[in-house]
């Protein structure tokens, strides 16, 4: 059997947020969304279900969306990770952590546009997977953006803000790739 | 909520991780992609006393060729499945139900082993490991064996695996390639669990049925292979009426339970409705295939 104190004991970690690298001590039980929001001060990210369903935690590890609330802390130690604070941030230089924003991406741009949020609460998961999924398929289909969106529920909208939003941004970004 | 505490050993080697299992036995969980059993935790439905996260266990990470088979490694993401060229070539199906596993965000984490360990009757991967008679490779302290896919599910989240083992790889081998597949399910909505789903592989020249092989998920404690089903299109050969006379074999084969997604009813009457669904598609693919 374990002593009890070894369930307590913190571990040190270390990785990169939104470029720029962090470090904190922390227990092994705690989810890597909790460190994000409290010890980092990201709220950006929240916390809905706990269990994977809802996807408002969403973030990119390593580039690809997971879910941070089925993630230790600890298992991002030397990580490399991206939440809805560093979209705005897309633009290259560094982001003093916390509440210092870039200009917005063509995402969050088409969100504000085709009213693809209301009470805001899904949003930054939403941004993440349709981040993803544009990552995935530069050119979705609306059935295609459909099935990627429903990783992530939205109470408000009834989603149709939401699909034209990711729709619009997939022709933006795609306008930008061409011109580079 | 969130998870109990636990203490946390991440080993960087099997053997390592092998040591850990077997000092702590029934008192630890494995930890793999996390997308089952962190939510036990944060619902405080687990309680182990120590949790192996395996993540770190980079030798448990391929999907290799080796013997005629495709190997893959336990460890390997259902993202990195379904992006790897090999599978959507050699193992379509497991391409295809791969796609029908939670979201995207679920894959990117989400493990081939740890879904077959943790052997939710409900879930596409145990139906696709039986349907493709898949061997799982159990590693012990001292020694590894192999167990077929149909020896492997005991029960409802119970599998073969002793307390001291850990599923390193899966071995499937991949149909004729004449053959057709398909993966049909139905869910209350995209990504969720599925309240029936049916696999099938299906290798067929006009009438004449070289191999069938279906599966069921969602109808029982463990995926079930319709064998009887298989037999009728087998010896009948596929024609209109054997495919409705399958299908409605494999309704009598099952034994669904009711729960607050659908009765028992509902459950065998899917499961008449997708097993014809994935006849016909897989002799569909099976045809483009051959042409």
């Amino acid at each position: 059997m374990s002593e009890p104190n070894e369930h307590s004991r913190t571990r040190a970690i270390t990785l990169r947020v939104n470029g720029t690298e962090c470090r904190g001590q922390v227990e092994p039980r705690k989810l890597l969304v909790d460190f994000l929001r409290e010890d980092l001060g990201l709220t950006g990210s929240h916390v809905g279900c706990e269990h994977g369903i809802c996807g408002a935690c969403t973030i990119l590890i390593n580039g690809e969306a997971a879910r941070s609330c089925l993630m230790l802390a600890v298992q991002a130690n030397g990580a490399e990770l991206m939440t809805v604070e560093g979209l705005a941030h897309q633009a290259g230089e560094p982001l003093a952590l916390p509440g210092k924003t870039g200009p917005l991406h063509p995402l969050q741009a088409a969100f504000w546009e085709h009213h693809g949020l209301q009470c805001g609460f899904c949003t930054p998961g939403m941004l993440m997977t349709a981040y993803d999924l544009l990552q995935t398929n530069a050119t979705p289909s609306e059935k295609e953006i459909r099935a990627g969106l429903s990783a992530v529920l939205c109470r408000c909208t009834g989603y149709q803000g939401i699909v034209e939003a990711v729709q619009a941004a997939a022709e933006t970004l795609r306008a930008r790739r061409e011109g580079e | 909520m969130k998870p109990p505490p636990f203490a946390y050993h991440a080993p960087t080697q099997l053997d390592e991780a092998l040591a850990l299992l077997e000092r702590h036995g029934d008192d630890a969980k494995v930890l793999a992609g996390g997308q089952s059993l962190m939510p036990l935790l944060n619902f405080r439905l687990s309680y182990p006393s120590a949790l192996i996260d395996i993540n770190r266990v980079a030798e448990l990470s391929y999907i290799r060729q080796e013997n005629g088979q495709v190997r893959i490694g336990a460890l390997t993401r259902q993202r990195t499945i379904e992006f790897s060229e090999l599978v959507r070539h050699q193992l379509p199906l497991l391409y295809e139900a791969t796609t029908l596993v939670g979201h995207l965000p679920i894959r990117t984490r989400g493990t081939i082993g740890g879904s077959l360990a943790h052997a939710d009757p409900a879930a596409e991967y145990p139906t696709v490991a039986l349907v493709l008679d898949a061997e799982l490779v159990l590693q012990g302290p001292s020694e590894q064996r192999s167990v077929s896919a149909e020896e492997f599910f005991v029960s409802y989240l119970t599998t073969a695996l002793a307390l001291n083992e850990i599923v390193t790889e899966i071995r499937f081998s991949p149909a004729p390639p004449t053959s057709g597949w398909a993966f049909e399910e139905v869910a209350r909505r995209h990504g969720d669990f599925a309240l029936v789903g049916v696999a099938s592989v299906i290798d067929a020249d006009g009438e004449q049925c070289r191999t069938a092989r279906l599966a069921a998920a969602g109808v029982g404690p463990t995926p079930v292979r319709l064998r009887a089903a298989e037999d009728i299109l087998m010896q009948q050969g596929v024609t209109e009426q054997s495919i409705q006379h399958a299908a409605a074999q494999a309704a009598e084969l099952v034994e669904p339970d009711s729960d607050i997604h659908a009765s028992a009813d509902f459950r065998r009457h899917l499961t008449q409705v997708l097993t014809r669904r994935a006849i016909q598609r897989a002799l569909e693919r099976g045809q483009e295939q051959g042409a």
